[in-house]
């Protein structure tokens, strides 16, 4: 099925029973469903901080919500190009062995997932304490970069590191990536961390995040999707749209609103709320992306 | 106040040359309050301080497992605790609030909750 087929079949279901339409003022990402674009436009799937291994009141169905999102994924109309996970794909623990053990079970969990092009990257719960070695051995590199339809993606790992930095090693090797690029290549960069200071007081942001916002600045259509921070947020550096992903495992709360950062409680009137994932709608000549919220379980 | 110490300093100087008397002068300087902080997973002890806006204090961290950090975001101040080393930072707070300092450097399943608060008052 096409992506105008795609874009139709939003508009007249009118996202009532699978999503919400992303609509901003922020510029370069929002588009009414159903308009036509390029034959090169295509769309994928964020998904994010499933922290599979993780136990405890804020969410009782913590060894069933990653399956009920693959479900909800495989039960897409139209299933995507690809799909990614912007990292803490497990939650943390000392044990390295007990860490192999939930990536081996997430790997089986998310290989049921009809699409079979899937991109990880590591959170600091996958990689911070043993520098990514046991994500390398699951899921590969933890920075790489990959090209589809027109779209330049750059992976960064800003966790595999505990001082949650990228380091001049792998700023020097984007910077030479970004190098190759014309400075109107549309780019899409995939991060764990935000690359600004969201909330440093809660440990939202990138030691030297700030550097890689200032290689990215000369090229004019970049747009930075991220995790970590288990919630829908939107923000502007310059003209870099950044976009954080809801979690599946448990909400937590907005930037700075409380003293501490816990979990947002698990509603036993409207479970699974706050959790899900996203779709991006890449329109690759105009560089923009429409984003679209699903629940993990769709409303009825 | 500083200023006015080193008045007293330099008219005492003068007052025993003007003497004729050879005298080593010295001025005991007003020491700095140190402030023990231990970090270990996953807090800090003490978690709260109270300190005064425009009194200099030097912490001194130690770990007590592995590598820690120490970020004081709002005075835009960090530093590396390291295992079995004193790490010393000056610190004047310039404004009064309250602040949260956290650690930085990811050290576990409870690395989220270690944090902690200052208090300057003026």
């Amino acid at each position: 099925m096409s992506k105008i087929d795609r874009r139709e079949f939003l508009k007249l279901t009118s996202l009532g029973s699978i999503g919400v339409v992303f609509a901003s003022a922020l510029p370069g990402m929002a588009r009414a469903a159903g308009k036509t674009s390029g034959m090169d436009d295509f769309y994928f799937l964020q998904l994010s901080d499933s922290h599979w291994g993780f136990e405890g009141p804020p969410n009782p169905d913590a060894k069933g919500t990653l399956k009920k999102a693959v479900a909800a994924v495989n039960a897409l109309d139209y299933q995507p190009d690809f799909i990614v996970f912007t990292g803490d794909l497990t939650h943390t623990t000392d044990n390295p062995v007990e860490r192999r053990k939930r990536m081996t079970e997430f790997k089986q969990i998310v290989s049921d997932l009809k699409v079979k092009s899937v991109r990880y990257m590591p959170g600091e719960h996958d990689a911070s304490l043993d520098n990514g070695k046991a994500f390398k051995e699951f899921f590969g590199p933890t920075n790489y970069t990959f090209d589809h339809k027109g779209v330049h993606f750059i992976v960064l790992d800003n966790v595999s590191d505990p001082r949650a930095q990228l380091g001049d090693e792998q700023l020097a090797w984007l910077a030479a990536d970004l190098k190759q690029q014309k400075s109107d290549a549309p780019i899409v960069v995939f991060t764990h961390r935000p690359l600004f200071d969201l909330a440093p007081q809660w440990d939202w942001a990138t030691r030297d995040g700030a550097k890689a916002i200032e290689l990215l600045n000369p090229h004019k259509n970049v747009t930075v999707f991220y995790g970590h921070i288990h919630q829908e947020h939107h923000q502007m550096t310059g003209h870099i749209a950044h976009h954080a992903a809801k979690g599946l495992m448990f909400p937590l709360p907005a930037p700075n609103s409380q003293p501490n950062r816990t979990p947002v409680p698990w509603n036993p009137a409207e479970p699974y709320k706050g959790l899900g994932f996203r779709s991006v709608d890449a329109e690759v000549k105009e560089a923009e992306y429409k984003l679209t919220e699903y629940p993990v379980v769709p409303k009825v | 106040m500083k200023l006015n110490t080193r008045v007293l300093r330099i008219a005492a100087a003068a007052a025993i040359l003007a003497a004729g008397g050879a005298a080593t002068y010295v001025v005991a300087q007003p020491k700095e309050k140190v402030i023990k902080i231990t970090a270990k997973r996953f807090d800090y002890t003490p978690g709260n301080l109270t300190l005064k806006k425009g009194e200099a204090v030097v912490f001194e961290f130690t770990s007590k497992d592995v590598l820690m950090g120490f970020n004081l975001p709002d005075f835009n101040l960090r530093a590396d605790i390291i295992p079995d080393k004193v790490t010393r930072v000056r610190f004047v707070p310039d404004k009064t609030g309250t602040f949260t300092f956290l650690c930085d450097i990811f050290c576990g399943t409870g690395h989220e909750n270690m944090n902690g608060k200052i208090t300057v008052v003026g």
